[in-house]
């Protein structure tokens, strides 16, 4: 398994034992997001990272940069998000709302960069 | 991997940038307020990530991984049930995201997409060797 896999599961695995105990607090759209983004589509980005179909043979697993940025963004952005929202419901005045505007820009540059750099992975056969 | 599922998750791909451009819209107007109409997108947004991104992602990879022998029995059979759940599956989540009266009709089709996956997959899940039989 690629370690950019590695990081990808252990930390979907991190987000659902986190989820599940921000869940006795809340259940609110943090909540949901650390199940739904967290859990179920970065354990997506983990296995499909190292299962498709091998890009090209001397760069199996296509553009490494965009790859680990995409994880990085995903991670940095939902982080974001699940930190400033509820703090933001609870009190507004305490965090700035442009915050969300970045934790929503990287969550949204890491689905292009996952969907841009597996599609030309999934090939017919 | 088969041409059906190639389709299955280049179409969950492309939903998923749709499903996140909404949501980080979204999630950027309870930052900075830009247009409370853009709401309206919530239930799309829920959508097409969980059944255009999520469900779909899963039944095209399903049909890809699973064991084979009962497509070389039928293949003609089992390419329709793939294909039509693909349809079904697609027509289903737009409706939905549509809404209004289309709910139902989306609903509805994403229960005959369900069906017809189930009727494609049934047979394929079984011990090793035994489906050969």
């Amino acid at each position: 398994m690629p370690p950019l896999s590695r990081w990808y599961i252990k930390g979907a695995l991190l987000y659902l034992v986190a989820a599940l105990l921000v869940g006795v607090a809340m259940t609110g759209p943090a909540y949901v997001h650390m199940l739904v983004v967290g859990w179920i589509t970065q354990m997506i980005f983990g296995v499909a990272y190292w299962m498709f179909p091998k890009y090209a043979p001397d760069a199996p697993r296509g553009n490494n940069a965009v790859a680990v940025a995409t994880f990085v963004l995903l991670n940095v952005g939902l982080l974001l998000r699940v930190v400033v929202e509820p703090v933001r419901a609870w009190r507004p005045d305490l965090l700035p709302g442009w915050l969300l505007i970045v934790a929503a820009a990287a969550q949204w540059l890491a689905g292009v960069g996952f969907a841009v750099t597996t599609w030309p992975r999934v090939k017919e056969k | 991997m088969p041409r059906v599922s190639a389709w299955f998750v280049r179409t969950a791909l492309c939903h998923l940038v749709v499903g996140f451009t909404v949501g980080a819209l979204l999630l950027a107007d309870k930052g900075v307020p830009i247009a409370p109409g853009l709401w309206t997108l919530r239930a799309a947004h829920v959508e097409v990530l969980l059944m255009g991104w999520i469900v779909q992602l899963v039944m095209g990879v399903a049909v890809w991984i699973l064991p084979r022998f009962a497509v070389r029995r039928a293949p003609q059979r089992s390419a329709v049930t793939a294909w039509l759940a693909f349809a079904l599956l697609n027509g289903g989540v737009l409706c939905v995201a549509l809404g209004g009266g289309w709910v139902m009709v989306g609903r509805l089709a994403e229960i005959a997409a369900a069906v017809s996956i189930v009727a494609h997959l049934w047979g394929r899940v079984s011990p090793a060797g035994l489906s050969a039989i």
